[in-house]
């Protein structure tokens, strides 16, 4: 598989997505090791370019491109022309002219990574690291090969046929929803979405196996193999979407309460940073049944699967 | 100069010679004189008169200027043509509005009608001077904070009210504002798997609504901007049913483009009101048709490469629109086979010059009419490649092949342009 860009969930193909979650487990491997390192991207230039503030995902990234030995440069919107108000077009130019081979963009505006992808500016690779409020790909290439990996173990091939995952929360404003909805889908699972109405629009509903406005009502119903937690940012809470903090961590919360009616091996899963004692309360993110701290760790083997397939290299080199 | 236009065909489909001397139509099917032009296969109609222009002078001079905006407007079959309010500074007081009437007159091109903005500052709180607007040089008649809403209802009803003292016209942008912060493209299927923040028609509609309803109490004449969709033109039905002096635009990019050419992210898709559905655009382009919607105003607005080679959130709101209008209306009104040239006369210049007062334009093609003509070649087929003659290239049509070439535009009298090329100063 040789892929050029990856911008979006919808980029890959199922026969794509298993490869990568292949190489993801491979990678994680390598991370066992105790020389963590791989020389596939020796002598290219990564350049991590960040609009927004983001601490997990850029050291994610950054981690991920030096265990490939790759030359590593962090440009963040503070301190840099960015924040002198140079435009995308210009500084990714500049970025090229300094022979950047691949550019991993974290952006606030939806779309971005996909302009960058289909521009002339420039040349090389665009990881999309989160637009706005449209897709996060890799994370929801992570979190599929979190999935696989908690409910079969080492699987080479596997996909997630007739998984049950429940996506909760602020569906709307969410990146990580669209690009998780949009890929475990496309590996078979069943994705059921649970929002109140005001973050949950009627187009990503339709998309879904079932849609819910009652937490509740939807434990009752179905059979979770795993429940995603969305955070809830804090500009919702004042923008009358639901009523108040309390109200939604009343409704829409993971408690141990509600823990208790899931199927005691249920997978917690949650894209972080969390907010305890909102979208999710200390017992149940710090369960054995909580994933989050596995979804950090197969961040980094989860980046180098797509890296390493972006710098052209074939699996059977490993 | 003396010429006569020969054997040009009239929008009823008959074929004659129109002859006109100095700034006036002599005889329509009377004796040649003067330079004889072969008009054989060309429809004449009178030219076409613009609502909704932005021609960004004074302030945004590297988006456009009152000249280069003349050209594009020439181009396109315009004779006349109504800048929006929307400068730096705004058009809300005598000066301004002078200042631009004056720029059109020197530019020679087409006659530059200012409109005036409603409020100071577009900032939607206390009136402008619009009777002083009025009472200049430049005789507005139609006010304006385009761009932004009169979204406050007591200074809309007032400013309804106030344009009577000389038979006025407030001209609606009509997006209630809370309803669309950082609205980024219509909202929908699409604008939910983009992630791009929805515009929903019922931001439009319930301002139209509330507007037709303020008209009515007021007595006084609304015009409707660019009206998106379908829900805007059942509430227009409505008032209009019921008596209230309400008339509506449609621009011709909501009678051709829809909402899912924002997949591309491309900004020059991003305008204010947005693409929307493909039944909105069916819905526009009956409304033409049956007289619910009363003209056709381009909204064509210029921006810079770098207001549009960005991404998509931060990129201006706005395309050109005055050389292609005729084009989309031909092919929504006459190869579409559900209309006619006779509606697209109405729609394009008869109407608009009607709704502003422009007594020179839009006149009936005959004896001691100005001579204002736009000259179409139906047959021809113009594949759009650029911007044109306008100083920006936000061009949604690129690569479009539409129907209809302007082929000779005529202003009181004077080839602006001929056989397609802009003439020298008119």
């Amino acid at each position: 598989m040789i892929l050029k860009h990856l911008v979006s969930a919808n980029d890959l193909t199922k026969e794509q997505a298993i490869a990568l979650l292949d190489t993801t487990a491979e990678m994680s491997s390598v991370n066992d090791r105790e020389v963590k390192k791989l020389p596939v991207l020796r002598g290219k230039t990564v350049v991590n370019l960040f609009y927004e503030d983001s601490t997990r995902t850029r050291v994610s990234f950054e981690v991920a491109e030096k265990r490939l030995s790759a030359d590593v440069i962090n440009v963040s919107a503070k301190g840099s022309s960015v924040s002198k108000g140079e435009s995308l077009k210009d500084t990714v130019q500049t970025l090229a002219a300094i022979s950047a081979d691949i550019v991993v963009m974290r952006h606030g505006s939806s779309g971005a990574a996909h302009t960058l992808a289909s521009s002339d500016w420039f040349a090389g690779s665009v990881i999309n690291a989160g637009d706005g409020t449209h897709e996060h790909p890799t994370q929801a290439l992570l979190d599929a090969y979190t999935l696989r990996n908690r409910l079969f173990g080492e699987a080479p091939g596997k996909d997630l046929s007739g998984v049950n995952v429940a996506i909760v929360g602020d569906i709307a404003h969410s990146r990580v929803a669209r690009s998780n909805l949009i890929l475990l889908k496309t590996l078979g699972a069943k994705v059921h979405l649970i929002a109140p109405p005001t973050l949950l629009p009627k187009a990503l509903a339709a998309g879904a196996t079932s849609s819910y406005h009652n937490f509740d009502t939807a434990i009752e119903d179905q059979d979770f193999d795993a429940v995603m937690m969305l955070r809830v940012q804090s500009e919702r809470m004042h923008a009358a979407f639901f009523p108040s903090e309390a109200e939604y961590s009343r409704l829409w919360g993971l408690n141990r309460e509600r823990l208790e009616r899931l199927k005691p091996e249920v997978l917690v899963m949650h894209p972080g940073p969390m907010n305890r004692g909102l979208e999710i309360d200390s017992y149940c993110a710090d369960s054995p049944n909580s994933t989050v701290l596995d979804q950090v760790r197969n961040g980094v083997s989860a980046r180098m699967a797509v890296l390493y397939h972006l710098a052209g290299a074939d699996r059977s080199s490993l | 100069m003396s010429y006569t236009l020969k054997d040009v065909t009239l929008p009823n489909g008959k074929k004659t010679n129109i002859a006109v001397d100095g700034d006036r139509i002599t005889s329509v099917g009377g004796d040649q004189h003067g330079e004889v032009i072969d008009c054989n296969g060309l429809v004449v109609l009178p030219g076409f008169v613009d609502l909704h222009t932005h021609l960004r002078q004074p302030g945004f001079e590297q988006s456009e200027t009152v000249l280069t905006g003349s050209m594009a407007a020439a181009k396109g079959g315009y004779t006349a043509v109504h800048p929006m309010a929307n400068t730096m500074p705004v058009a809300d007081n005598a000066g301004v509005v002078e200042q631009v009437q004056s720029l059109g007159q020197d530019a020679g091109f087409v006659e530059v009608q200012p409109i005036g903005a409603v409020t100071v500052g577009l900032e939607g709180e206390k009136l402008a001077e619009l009777g002083s607007m009025n009472a200049s040089k430049a005789k507005v008649t139609i006010f304006s904070d385009d761009g932004k809403c009169v979204s406050d209802a007591l200074v809309m009803r007032r400013a309804l009210a106030y344009v009577k003292t000389f038979g006025g016209v407030i001209a609606q942008h009509a997006q209630e504002p809370r309803l669309t912060q950082n609205a980024q493209m219509n909202e929908g299927a699409v604008s939910a798997e983009l992630g791009l923040a929805g515009w929903p028609a019922v931001a439009e509609e319930s301002i139209i609504a509330r507007d037709i309803m303020l008209a009515e109490l007021t007595g006084s004449r609304l015009h409707v901007c660019h009206v998106s969709t379908k829900g805007s033109v059942e509430q227009i039905r409505l008032g209009k049913a019921r008596g209230v002096q309400v008339t509506a635009e449609v621009t011709p990019h909501h009678l051709l483009l829809t909402e899912e050419l924002a997949r591309t992210y491309d900004p020059v898709y991003k305008v204010n009101p947005p693409l929307r559905t493909a039944q909105d655009v069916e819905a526009l382009r009956e409304a033409l048709i049956d007289g619910t919607i009363d003209v056709i105003g381009t909204d064509h607005a210029p921006h810079p490469e770098e207001l549009k080679a960005c991404e998509w959130g931060n990129a201006a709101f706005g395309m050109l629109g005055l050389e292609t209008a005729a084009a989309i209306a031909q092919l929504v009104l006459v190869e579409s086979g559900k209309s006619s040239w006779e509606r697209l006369a109405q729609v394009l210049s008869t109407v608009p010059a009607q709704i502003s007062g422009l007594t020179n334009q839009g006149q009936t093609l005959e004896a001691g009419s100005f001579a204002n003509l736009a000259l179409i070649d139906p047959a021809a087929t113009v594949t759009i490649t650029d911007g044109g003659a306008s100083k920006s290239n936000n061009q949604p049509y690129r690569g479009m092949e539409l129907p209809g070439r302007v082929v000779h535009t005529i202003f009181n009298g004077k080839f602006t342009v001929r056989d397609g090329a802009l003439a020298g100063k008119a």
